[in-house]
């Protein structure tokens, strides 16, 4: 990603660490006494806030959560129209238990059009068969085109339907931040590249 | 009232005369009548400045597929083709269906030539019965008949003793015997040159032994027949070495070579463009450059195109299925330009020696020549127009040729053939 | 044509897979990446993905052939394609339909992807031109095997990380083989030594000019190499006798426990299939520890999935 736009960081490391907290605790008090639950990421940022998840909730709760990560690119409903930017790679999913009869938390990035949720829920249904499914996500935008509803999110982001929301970890950019692209006049080429969150 | 023709002005090129100089020709009913400076008021007369005149081109190895394939070609469509492309005599083949292999055979091939009145059309007649290398033809009928030679074409006699005993039948009628060199068992089911790209491509090979084989046996057939023997379409080092030293020891051994192996090389092939599938196949570079050697030191007798129609629909099947053969009759003359005088190989009055008297010469027919009193059969060429080939407005019958889009050079003017003037640009 | 995008990324374009000489390194791995997220699907209860939903995907094989049909049959199920089998024995020439024309029928009824067994060489490379829909090639003449080719490096990258190194051979009746063929450009283009191995009769005209070494003894090069590819002996392409007898054959160029006992510890012992128990090898070796037949076998159906998934993607990007 070139820098040529100007970005505005929108959440923080203090502040990402801060909503992971809230939702770690939100998670516990919602699950009933008894139940499994176990964390699973969409590749690829949501697989890293997904191992996080899983080591708070360990922690917390003081016994193991199981935590696995979900490649969706052969779930995705844009596989057979032309692909702008990056070429869909699949890659693959290991999840290493059994998914059925747990409470089940999907974990991702950003929630935008509700598509990469869609695609997930699909591919967790062809691996077996949850107690139910959450849906966590560190930043939830208004841009739904699918009836779908975050259970857990950090934050709302009001971001206009063409701007770019980037999240960035540490272990995979180098530094925790949230960052949303400022320059109004990139716009165009933006909606080109829709990011189908 | 004699009809008379006068062409002023044209570089005459006359190799069996060893004429090569800028004079006028008189053709006067269907004879050369003079051939020097002339001054006689005539109707008809040609201004042939800055062109070539030269005996009617002769193409010993053609096939028009009449009888039994005629929606590939027909006698008359062939020999349409070859008079726009300055040729005023051509040898058919007998591989036909059914094939040529008696006397009536032979007559009805050259009625249909007579009726199309177009180029001289002669016919070689087979060897051997259905050309199937095992009994002998009437050799003898077909000689009366006028066939010029005889051949299995299509394919080679494999039996030594078969083609022993014809060698020696022939020997009692003044005829060629000519050999399509291919030995069944180093060809096996090629249909390329055995070699890297066969390997690469998936394809059987033909290996050049299969032809080098069996040129060699007949060489060794005519030391001990010494009858008159013709090797088809040669294509490699080898089978050029060998009639080197035939050559070289006065055997009666003639051959000729087609432009395809002298432009084109196995390489060609890689895209499986069936354009490029013949028999004998496309060889190396080595190849390529030894018959262009062979050429160049006078060891090749005739230039052939080895005209090979087929139907669109049979050369889409796959390489391996789809027929042998292409067509080149209609820009002949252009691919020898490109391939021997482009290139300083030869001369033009060599070139024309390997399309006139070259090729009369092996057969023995009283053509190729403009000297007086012979048949008035001339082409008139310009040697420097150009064209470019679109093979959409051949006048054969049939498409399957690779040179589409070649830009050439060497335009045939005009043809007469026994003094009729039967083609004009 | 699988090449860069305007980003500079790798971008799978090519919507034939034809053979694998044309490809170049990335390509391949980029395959080989791709099959690595579909093995997983085949561990699953519900063994199936949905990207080729609604796809038609066409097995046209004009040669006998149940594992390799059976393969792609399977890849395309799981990936929730439509399969319809055509299959026709002999060639094409004076039997019913030409190639051509099969190929304009199935156009005409609107398939994605034609799967393409076939006894010439350059079929499919005829029917990519003359086609809408992707062309897989299941086999051609002796030309190439590419999904073999792919499986088959797939397998020796899962089990030794790399094959760049590998000392590889190939044995067998080579003229006649595209599995050796495909094996060959795979394997070079990945760093490996190939060497083919069988006795004179059965090398293809100027093997010397391939990238591969030539040897006419299995004994002198088994204790060296890291993976055996055992070629099946296919009586039925044989021309003439190109060994004098099945006997002999096999006291030359079989793998037998006598010859393993000299070979690396960990070499690989591979076969494309079906084996000739006790000709090319025997029993004990197909079925022993060095074996990885069967992971080939398994590994062949993510790889075959995977190529469907790429020439598919290719296709929508075309439109």
């Amino acid at each position: 990603m070139t820098e040529a736009y100007v970005m505005k960081v929108i959440l923080n490391t203090g502040q990402i660490a801060q909503a992971l907290r809230k939702m770690t605790d939100r998670i516990i008090a919602d699950v009933p006494d008894g139940l499994d639950i176990a964390v699973i990421g969409i590749r690829s940022r949501g697989e890293i806030l997904a191992q996080r998840l899983s080591h708070r909730l360990s922690e917390k709760l003081g016994k193991d959560v199981p935590c696995g990560t979900l490649d969706i690119t052969l779930y995705r409903d844009d596989l057979n129209s032309p692909q702008y930017l990056t070429q869909p790679q699949v890659r693959t999913t290991e999840i290493g238990f059994d998914i059925d009869g747990k409470i089940i938390v999907l974990v991702d990035d950003v929630l935008n059009t509700g598509r990469s949720t869609r695609a997930a829920l699909d591919a967790l249904i062809d691996l077996g068969r949850p107690k139910a499914i959450k849906l966590a996500v560190l930043i939830d935008r208004a841009g739904r085109e699918f009836p779908i509803q975050a259970d857990y999110a950090g934050c709302k982001a009001d971001v206009a339907p063409g701007q770019l929301v980037q999240v960035r970890l540490v272990e995979s950019d180098g530094k925790d931040e949230v960052v949303v692209e400022q320059d109004a006049a990139s716009n165009q080429k933006k909606t080109k590249r829709k990011s189908k969150k | 009232m004699a009809n008379e023709i006068l062409i002023k002005n044209g570089l005459v090129i006359d190799p069996a005369n060893k004429v090569n100089r800028k004079c006028d020709l008189l053709i006067v009913d269907d004879k050369i009548a003079q051939v020097g400076r002339v001054e006689k008021a005539v109707q008809s007369v040609i201004d042939a400045t800055g062109k070539l005149v030269v005996p009617g081109l002769i193409d010993i190895h053609v096939h028009f597929r009449e009888p039994g394939d005629e929606e590939e070609e027909t006698i008359a469509s062939g020999s349409t083709a070859a008079v726009a492309a300055g040729f005023t005599s051509v040898v058919c083949m007998p591989n036909t269906n059914p094939p040529i292999e008696n006397e009536t055979d032979v007559e009805y091939i050259h009625r249909k030539g007579r009726q199309a009145r177009k180029t001289h059309v002669y016919t070689m007649g087979a060897i051997t019965k259905s050309r199937e290398g095992v009994e002998l033809a009437e050799m003898g009928f077909m000689a009366e008949a006028g066939a010029v030679g005889f051949t299995d074409d299509g394919n080679g006699v494999q039996d030594p003793a078969v083609m022993l005993r014809a060698m020696k039948y022939a020997a009692m009628f003044n005829v060629v015997i000519a050999q399509h060199c291919q030995d069944n068992s180093f060809a096996g089911t090629g249909v390329m040159n055995a070699g890297y790209f066969s390997t690469i491509l998936g394809l059987p090979g033909i290996d050049s032994l299969a032809e080098e084989a069996m040129l060699w046996r007949d060489i060794q057939l005519v030391k001990k027949t010494n009858i008159r023997y013709h090797a088809q379409h040669i294509s490699t080092a080898g089978s050029v070495a060998l009639i080197r030293a035939a050559k070289k020891d006065s055997l009666p051994v003639t051959c000729e070579v087609t432009p395809h192996h002298l432009l084109f090389t196995e390489e060609c092939c890689a895209e499986y463009d069936t354009n490029y599938k013949m028999n004998p196949p496309l060889r190396t570079k080595k190849d390529t450059d030894a018959l262009k050697q062979a050429i160049a030191d006078g060891l090749v007798d005739a230039l052939v195109t080895d005209h090979a129609p087929h139907l669109q629909s049979e050369k889409e099947l796959e390489f391996l299925s789809a027929p042998f053969g292409i067509i080149s009759l209609e820009c002949a003359l252009g691919l020898y330009v490109k391939a021997l005088i482009e290139p300083g190989i030869l001369d033009w009055p060599d070139l024309i020696k390997l399309m006139t008297i070259g090729p009369a010469k092996v057969i023995g027919i009283d053509r190729g020549t403009l000297g007086k009193g012979k048949q008035a059969d001339v082409t008139i060429i310009d040697p420097d127009a150009t064209y470019t080939v679109d093979k959409n407005k051949f006048r054969s019958k049939s498409r399957n040729c690779p040179y589409q889009g070649w830009k050439l050079k060497a335009k045939i003017e005009k043809t007469i053939v026994g003094g009729e003037l039967r083609f004009s640009l | 044509m699988g090449s860069a995008n305007k980003a500079g990324q790798f971008v799978w374009n090519r919507k034939h897979l034809l053979g694998l000489r044309e490809l170049n390194v990335e390509e391949i791995t980029y395959i080989l990446d791709t099959a690595k997220g579909f093995e997983e699907i085949s561990t699953r209860s519900v063994k199936k993905a949905p990207p080729l939903r609604g796809k038609v995907v066409v097995n046209l094989f004009f040669e006998d052939s149940t594992r390799t049909r059976n393969s792609f049959t399977l890849a395309a199920s799981r990936l929730s394609a439509d399969v319809i089998e055509f299959t026709e024995k002999g060639s094409s020439v004076g039997k019913g339909e030409t190639l051509l024309d099969t190929a304009r029928n199935l156009e005409a009824m609107g398939v994605d992807i034609v799967v393409i067994r076939h006894s010439a060489g350059g079929a499919p490379k005829l029917l990519s031109r003359n086609i809408n829909a992707c062309v897989v090639n299941a086999g051609d003449g002796y030309c190439e095997h590419p999904t073999q080719g792919l499986l088959d490096v797939y397998t020796i990258r899962k089990i030794k990380g790399s094959l760049k190194g590998l000392k590889i051979a190939i044995v067998g009746d080579i003229s006649h083989s595209r599995v050796a063929r495909s094996n060959m450009w795979a394997m070079t283009k990945l760093g490996a030594e190939v060497t083919f191995v069988g006795p004179p009769t059965l090398m293809p005209p100027q093997v010397n000019k391939l990238p591969v070494k030539v040897s006419y003894s299995l004994d002198n090069i088994i204790e060296k190499v890291d993976v055996i590819n055992m070629l099946r002996i296919q009586f039925e392409r044989l021309g003439g006798n190109p060994f004098p007898s099945v006997r002999e054959y096999s006291h030359y160029f079989g793998l037998t426990v006598e010859r393993m006992k000299r070979a690396k510890p960990d070499i690989l012992v591979m076969h494309p299939g079906p084996i000739n128990r006790g000709l090319e090898i025997e029993s004990e070796v197909a079925d022993g520890k060095n074996s990885v037949i069967l992971q080939q076998v398994k590994n062949g159906l993510a790889v075959r999935m995977a190529v469907l998934f790429l020439v598919n993607q290719a296709a929508a990007q075309e439109t």
